[in-house]
């Protein structure tokens, strides 16, 4: 570079102030870029909360639905299920009273993970990578101790029948239970609405 | 006629340096003169690549992406659009074609201590290579939008929410939806179409300039340039073209005839290459039955199925990956080929092929006790590969190698 009557200090001043802008013209236009990838409003819109009628759910039989492209499960626990609920041995699970506060809304803080212990709303999905799980009777291929439950086959893990994981599997928490509440006598359940962890995503 | 071509060259070389990069990277490449049967799968997965830039751009002609229309096109293209099902099949089994060969190429590369000075750019550019196209796979897996699409997607994005903290925002930053839906699968077609076969040609072209910058290894792993004859060219250099353009087209016809003769008599080959369960639409509320990646990533997947943890498991299957890049750096032994070098490092290095495979297979089953059990064991003997190749590396008993190649 030629330097010869050039005031250098002009020239670096010239040299640094080109750069910080650049580098801050460059970071917005990133920005803005990445926001540009983010949920948009009309998939927001199809986010919204579901009604879904239950009032002809024969007790014990399991219905799914699909809220915000996600199988969400439906039971009217029979005692039978609600029994083997409550067989399962605290030590061998990993949140059995539902501490991790992001996988429930508070109501559902409990070991049954519902607002009341015969209605169970969850979303079927895998906490480990997002299969969905099966149900896998007692007696299955599970062996002798399984006590009946879900069973996600892509990678092993266990839940028992109120979405709680076993220790010793990939699943790192209890299943989902979205934000839902019960109208018209118990004839509907509306899920969906501000959830704690999805806050963020969805907030409009 | 002639001196008319030989004018429009002259004419052209004034202004683009064309008959030097003829001569730079063909006519005046010289080459080892001993390169054997490992020698051919670079030039093979140019062919392959080339392949799929083809056919890729064919079947965008007729491929629609979106939730609605995906799985359609698809079946249009198999069924109404002339030789659409060649086209869709040479694409699908170009897909596994490739990994095979790059598979053999970077074994090659291990043997032979290819990424030893001064071709550790070489190397580490390659792998760069691999991730792009493991990648590009992926990507590609979800645009058929079957129910295997679907789902895979689903636990590859999930891999994301491991992260702590912000991982569930980069899920969903990556899928731009809840779930996976088409809004996802249309940015998928956007990177697998454009934005990573951008990349992967930039890099592919970065890998073969490093390459002729420091001159092919070769199975002797002498280094040809050491010995040069009078005309300043290596007395074992042998230029490229015609002799290895030669070699590899006979290694083309080899290729091409086991290759079509997959595309047309067995293209889904037995359910590995084209998996049984995308031939179902995709849905959201049903699993396959077993979600499995394709054959190519089935190792890396029984790993990540072998940690009881889900951040713990991402780390290492994304450490098994990792770890290749430093291959050059772990390998500390100076002799190149594994003609001379102990039989511990050959041991070594086939057992790793050897766990590489059956992880590979194990990645493919349902994760019982057993198979959990193996894949763990066998996890551990991955990177066992490479810590043995570290302590034992500087204190080996080699065999002296001689000064020009050998046969």
């Amino acid at each position: 570079m030629n330097d010869e009557g050039v005031d250098l200090k002009r020239r670096r001043f010239l040299t640094a102030s080109t750069s910080v802008v650049g580098a801050v013209g460059a970071g917005a236009a990133t920005l803005m870029m990445i926001n540009y990838m983010t949920i948009s409003e009309k998939d927001k819109a199809q986010g919204a909360p579901i009604e879904v009628d239950i009032s002809k759910l024969p007790p014990g039989k399991l219905l799914v639905v699909e809220w915000r492209n996600k199988p969400v499960w439906i039971m009217k626990r029979t005692p039978d299920v609600i029994k083997a609920i409550e067989a399962v041995d605290d030590d061998k699970l990993r949140d059995p009273n539902s501490e991790v506060a992001e996988q429930q809304p508070d109501y559902a803080k409990n070991k049954y993970r519902s607002k009341t212990k015969d209605m169970m709303v969850v979303i079927g999905l895998c906490t480990h990578l997002g299969c969905s799980p099966r149900e896998e009777q007692a007696g299955g291929d599970l062996g002798a101790d399984w006590p009946g439950g879900y069973l996600c086959a892509c990678h092993g893990s266990t839940f028992d029948y109120a979405g709680r994981v076993y220790k010793h599997v990939p699943a790192p928490t209890n299943l989902v239970v979205p934000n839902h509440r019960f109208t018209d006598n118990n004839a509907k359940v509306i899920i969906g609405g501000v959830v704690k962890k999805e806050k963020k995503g969805a907030a409009s | 006629m002639s001196s008319a071509l030989a004018n429009l060259r002259i004419w052209i070389d004034d202004r683009f340096p064309m008959t030097k990069m003829w001569d730079d990277h063909m006519a005046k490449y010289y080459a080892p003169k001993n390169f054997n049967f490992w020698y051919y799968f670079g030039s093979l997965a140019l062919l392959v690549l080339v392949n799929q830039i083809i056919t890729g751009i064919l079947l965008t002609m007729n491929y629609k992406p979106g939730a609605a229309t995906a799985f359609a096109s698809v079946e249009y293209i198999m069924r109404e659009v002339p030789n659409g099902y060649i086209i869709r099949y040479l694409h699908a089994v170009g897909a596994s074609a490739f990994f095979i060969v790059v598979y053999l190429h970077m074994f090659r590369g291990l043997m032979y201590g290819s990424y030893k000075k001064p071709r550790e750019l070489i190397w580490i550019l390659g792998m760069l290579i691999y991730v792009c196209l493991m990648a590009e796979a992926f990507l590609g897996y979800l645009l058929p939008w079957g129910n295997m699409s679907l789902w895979g997607g689903k636990v590859i994005i999930n891999l994301f929410s491991a992260i702590p903290w912000i991982g569930d925002d980069i899920s969903q930053w990556i899928r731009g939806d809840f779930s996976i839906s088409d809004t996802t699968l249309n940015r998928f077609f956007a990177f697998h179409v454009i934005a990573v076969p951008l990349i992967l040609m930039v890099l592919v072209v970065m890998h073969i300039l490093a390459l002729h910058e420091v001159g092919s290894n070769n199975p002797d792993g002498v280094e040809i340039k050491k010995k040069k004859g009078a005309d300043g060219i290596p007395l074992d250099g042998i230029p490229f073209h015609p002799y290895y353009t030669v070699k590899d087209i006979f290694g083309v016809g080899v290729f091409m005839t086991i290759f079509l003769a997959v595309v047309f008599f067995i293209p889904d080959f037995f359910g590995l290459f084209i998996e049984h369960d995308n031939n179902v639409p995709a849905s959201h509320l049903a699993t396959p039955e077993h979600i499995k990646p394709l054959w190519y990533f089935t190792p890396f997947y029984a790993i990540l199925r072998a940690v009881d943890w889900k951040l713990g498991g991402v780390m290492v299957m994304a450490a098994s990956i990792i770890v290749l890049f430093f291959v050059p750096w772990l390998d500390r032994n100076p002799i190149k080929s594994i003609r001379y070098r102990s039989t511990l490092f050959k041991i070594n290095l086939m057992t790793f092929a050897l766990v590489f495979i059956v992880l590979g297979y194990l990645g493919m089953q349902k994760p019982t006790p057993v198979f959990k059990m193996a894949t763990q064991v066998l996890t551990i003997a991955y990177f066992g590969f490479f810590v043995i190749l570290f302590l034992t590396s500087l204190k080996e008993k080699t065999k002296p190698v001689p000064d020009r190649v050998t046969k």
